[in-house]
């Protein structure tokens, strides 16, 4: 897909370009990497691991800072046009999306270590099949970038559709659980997080693939963005004394 | 398109006005090029140029050195007929009419589409002169006093009033660049053009004096219908609406200047404005 | 490309030879070069200088006449001899006036071939000077009056110190008896130089102290009138056609080809073509203005299409596109922008055209301008000669005095040409403008 572009008469503009590639690139690895490390430190109760997430972040932070830089000063000496100008303003994106990523990662890991002060609860299992399928989507996105593929970015972009699903599912699911076991309010709550920040980055991997879409064929991806992600609306009730079911279902 | 302007030339109604293959505006075009090819000797420097020039809007000619943009431009007044050799085939149309018909006068057509050079060559007379000289051979002032109000406003409308309005006497080649070549804008727009030609305008100036002209030409728009052939493609994209992409005598794109400048359709029109190899 | 790249990191860096030897090498092959240009400008002013200076020493004491003091009676008897009447008087023999005064001044002489030989110390016009002076004034007549007179050549080359005394006599222009005459008249202070009016009011003559350059200077003026009106329309009108207006083919490079040529073919070809055509064949006047005008204009032309071409060829083509652009035809751009900026450029040439032909000889001995003329000419059928003519004519005279009037002519042309080109430096200055 990508076409076969000429090089610059002017070397250091590709050199430059070049340059914000691939530390987006390297951004892209370092998110995957937080993501996985911060699922494994939740499945595995891993305390340390989900420690070195924390402190890793601000190796994302910088990178974004660095990205942000070259940007700007692209935008100020080059004037890029055409591919180019897609080129440095979805780099600027994505920079931006990769950082959320990565605070989104934080996040989990954070909650990974106060789950780990508590008795494992039972939906803990359910929370990394939703994560390691984000985690490819993140991983295809920045595939779809890095050999900028089209196709590929609408591809990530329709599956996370399923990421919402699940994350409803679980949603409800948790909910149940809270309502069944009043002890198991806390680390559900943490738990519910952990879903929400996971569902959170898979979002951000669906907008750096339309940026991805965009940077490729200069248009926007048609159509509204698809949603799967209805726990927004989703209504539970607490058992009624006279009823021994949990009733999680009817809504 | 053979066909199409076989119709064309059969009925003297002119389709080219009407709906056209790549008119990006639903209003009819001012200016209507049909297979247009341009021959210096045995070179030949165009080859089919198709191009609609909409109505007041500015489109913006590029491309590289020798690829033929400021030759089209000239075919547009017919300013090529001084050249001996130069022979040009094909069909343009001012609002339907074919400016090559050799019924049609060249001196009445330069009088409805103007001209302003790449180097700023204003007559060495004064001021007034130079800006009364259209006028006065083309009869457009009855008296002294409407001369004088042509002048006046032919000079506010290009933006120098203010800074000339005390030594209109004095010769315009004593102006700076910048000031000269917008008394050359006021000299074009003295004759009330319907289309102003600009070949490079701003090639020899700095660019505050490239920023005041291009405001003007941005004022001018509203009345005017202007062709500019630029180099320098950050001035296509700021002055014009729609710009047509020209390389080696071929008429490569023409889009939306916006489109052009963020995702132009061909290989040949990135290369050349992202500064790559082509 | 990569490899040029390579061979060119790997070749060693040559820096320049920056040691003083090669700077003084540098700097005498300058001032070598410059002294080189100064002794050629040097040589070429000498030249001038050397041709000026022999020519100005050579002719100024033309302008200066030896007169002689003569106490003439204006004997009634004679002048009235006929009559009273203008005519009657104008017929009178003043001669013998004339004569009767320098007998009066010297009574000693006695004999007759000395007494001849006395009478030709004043020049052969002073009875014409005496008769015109009691025509003004008749009531001269009876009167004696002290008028200065033309001395004879000889006399006025002995004053003027061209003759050597110490010569034997009979190498000598004037013999010893007259040498004491003169001695005499000089001691007296009868004798002395005056202000030559006649040089510039008088025609040609046989007699060097009567000859002057008027004749030869309104035969140049009238022929360089026709020149003039027969050659700037008929150049400039084909200059403006070649350059503006013709097509650009084999056609128009013949005919360029052929206005050079026509340039550098030698004048005396047009005279024979004037003598051919214009006097034998449509049969104008010999010797006249006119047909040495239409010869010279002839010979002109060429020289004002070239320079007339060359002037509209530097108006730059962007006044052109202005006045095309703005919707100008193309007789308007030409009339209205580009002659006008070319004109400096057309007149300079013009008149370097002009001072060639006011210079020209051989084409004009051909059409019989070479005759000699005594009266100015006062039309342009009139027979008459032009400036560098007369000199031609006077440079071949024996008599001594005519070798100061010759060089005074080319003093008089100098000053024209000069003035011709002082004029055309002030249109180009005045005129040029900046585009």
């Amino acid at each position: 897909m990508a076409r076969q572009q000429h090089e610059h008469i002017v070397k250091s503009f590709d050199e430059q370009l070049k340059s914000v590639n691939q530390q987006i690139a390297r951004m892209g690895g370092l998110a995957e990497s937080q993501l996985a490390s911060a699922v494994e430190a939740l499945v595995k109760r891993d305390s340390d691991l989900a420690g070195r997430v924390v402190n890793a972040d601000t190796g994302l932070d910088n990178l974004e800072h660095d990205v942000e830089e070259a940007v700007v000063r692209i935008l100020a000496l080059r004037q890029p046009v055409a591919t180019d100008l897609r080129d440095i303003i979805a780099a600027f994106k994505i920079a931006s999306d990769t950082e959320r990523i990565g605070d989104y990662a934080v996040n989990v890991a954070k909650r990974a270590l106060a789950l780990n002060q508590m008795p494992p609860v039972q939906p803990v299992y359910t929370v990394p099949r939703m994560a390691r399928l984000v985690q490819s989507i993140v991983k295809d996105t920045f595939d779809a970038y890095v050999e900028r593929d089209a196709e590929k970015a609408i591809d990530v972009w329709h599956r996370d559709e399923e990421v919402d699903e699940m994350y409803t599912s679980l949603f409800r699911e948790l909910l149940t659980y809270m309502m069944e076991d009043p002890r198991s309010i806390t680390p559900g709550t943490h738990l519910l997080f952990i879903a929400k920040n996971i569902e959170r980055i898979g979002d951000h991997a669906t907008n750096i693939a339309e940026t991805v879409h965009y940077l490729v064929t200069g248009e926007y991806i048609e159509g509204g963005r698809p949603k799967g992600d209805t726990s927004s609306y989703a209504v539970m009730e607490p058992p009624r004394p006279d009823e021994d079911g949990n009733g999680g279902d009817d809504e | 398109m053979a066909e199409l302007q076989a119709t064309a030339a059969a009925t003297e109604i002119p389709e080219a006005t009407g709906a056209s293959p790549d008119a990006g505006s639903d209003q009819p075009a001012k200016i209507a090029a049909r297979n247009v090819n341009v021959f210096y000797g045995t070179n030949q420097a165009l080859k089919d140029i198709d191009l609609d020039l909409g109505g007041n809007e500015v489109t913006a000619l590029i491309g590289p050195s020798g690829c033929g943009k400021s030759t089209f431009l000239r075919c547009l007044n017919r300013m090529n007929d001084v050249i001996d050799i130069c022979r040009v085939t094909g069909r343009i149309t001012l609002d339907g009419e074919d400016i090559y018909d050799p019924r049609l006068d060249v001196v009445q057509l330069r009088a409805r589409v103007g001209m302003v050079f790449q180097k700023p060559n204003p007559f060495p007379k004064s001021i007034y002169d130079n800006i009364a000289y259209g006028p006065r051979i083309h009869g457009v002032a009855n008296n002294k006093e409407e001369l004088e109000e042509i002048v006046v406003t032919s000079l506010q409308r290009a933006g120098l009033w203010n800074e000339v309005k005390d030594r209109l006497n004095v010769p315009g080649t004593g102006l700076s660049g910048g000031q000269q070549q917008r008394l050359c804008i006021a000299r074009a727009i003295a004759v009330s053009p319907e289309v102003i030609l600009m070949d490079e305008p701003c090639s020899a100036l700095d660019p505050i004096a490239t920023a005041k002209i291009e405001e003007l030409i941005d004022e001018l728009r509203g009345n005017y219908t202007i062709v500019i052939v630029t180099h320098n493609m950050q001035q296509a994209a700021r002055v014009s609406q729609r710009t047509a992409f020209f390389h080696l005598g071929e008429m490569v794109e023409a889009d939306e200047t916006e489109a052009i400048f963020t995702n132009p359709k061909d290989e040949r029109t990135l290369g050349y404005i992202t500064g790559r190899y082509g | 490309m990569s490899e040029m790249a390579q061979t060119a990191e790997e070749a060693t860096v040559r820096r320049p030879d920056l040691s003083n030897a090669r700077l003084r090498k540098r700097y005498a092959a300058e001032r070598r070069f410059r002294l080189y240009g100064l002794l050629a400008v040097l040589a070429a002013v000498g030249m001038l200088a050397v041709l000026l200076g022999s020519i100005v020493l050579n002719g100024y004491s033309a302008f200066l006449q030896t007169h002689i003091a003569l106490d003439v009676h204006m004997d009634e008897t004679v002048i009235m001899a006929e009559g009273d009447t203008p005519e009657a008087m104008a017929d009178a023999n003043y001669r013998a006036l004339v004569f009767k005064a320098i007998e009066r001044r010297f009574p000693s002489v006695r004999d007759m071939g000395e007494q001849r030989e006395l009478h030709r110390l004043v020049s052969g016009g002073a009875p014409r000077a005496i008769k015109d002076m009691v025509l003004d004034n008749p009531a001269l007549v009876g009167t004696t009056q002290t008028v200065w007179v033309k001395a004879d050549d000889e006399i006025d080359m002995l004053h003027k110190g061209y003759v050597d005394r110490t010569l034997p006599e009979n190498r000598r222009l004037v013999n010893d008896r007259t040498l004491g005459w003169y001695d005499s008249l000089r001691e007296a202070d009868l004798i002395e130089l005056q202000f030559n009016t006649t040089f510039f009011t008088g025609t040609d003559s046989r007699e060097p102290e009567q000859a002057g350059i008027l004749g030869a200077a309104v035969g140049s003026f009238l022929t360089l009138f026709v020149t003039l009106l027969l050659s700037f329309p008929v150049a400039v009108l084909a200059a403006i056609y070649l350059e503006e207006f013709a097509p650009k083919n084999r056609l128009t490079d013949l005919i360029e080809v052929n206005i050079n040529n026509l340039a550098a073919v030698p004048s005396i070809v047009f005279g024979l073509l004037g003598l051919a055509v214009i006097i034998n064949f449509f049969g104008f006047p010999r010797s006249s203005p006119l047909v040495g005008g239409i010869v010279l204009a002839l010979m002109t032309l060429p020289t004002i299409i070239i320079s007339a071409r060359s002037a509209l060829k530097a108006v730059p083509p962007s006044v052109r596109e202005a006045a095309l652009g703005i919707g100008a035809s193309r007789i308007q751009t030409v009339t209205h922008h580009v002659l006008p900026l070319a004109l400096p450029g057309v007149l300079t040439g013009t008149i370097i055209g002009m001072a060639q032909a006011l210079g020209e000889t051989a084409p004009l001995l051909m059409v019989g301008m070479v005759a000699f003329v005594v009266a100015v000419p006062s039309g342009f059928t009139d027979a008459s000669t032009v400036l560098p003519v007369q000199i031609f004519l006077w440079s071949d005279s024996p008599e001594r005095a005519f070798v100061e009037k010759t060089s005074a002519a080319i003093m008089v042309l100098l000053a024209f040409l000069i003035t011709m080109n002082a004029v055309a430096v002030f249109l180009r200055k005045r005129f040029e403008r900046r585009w």
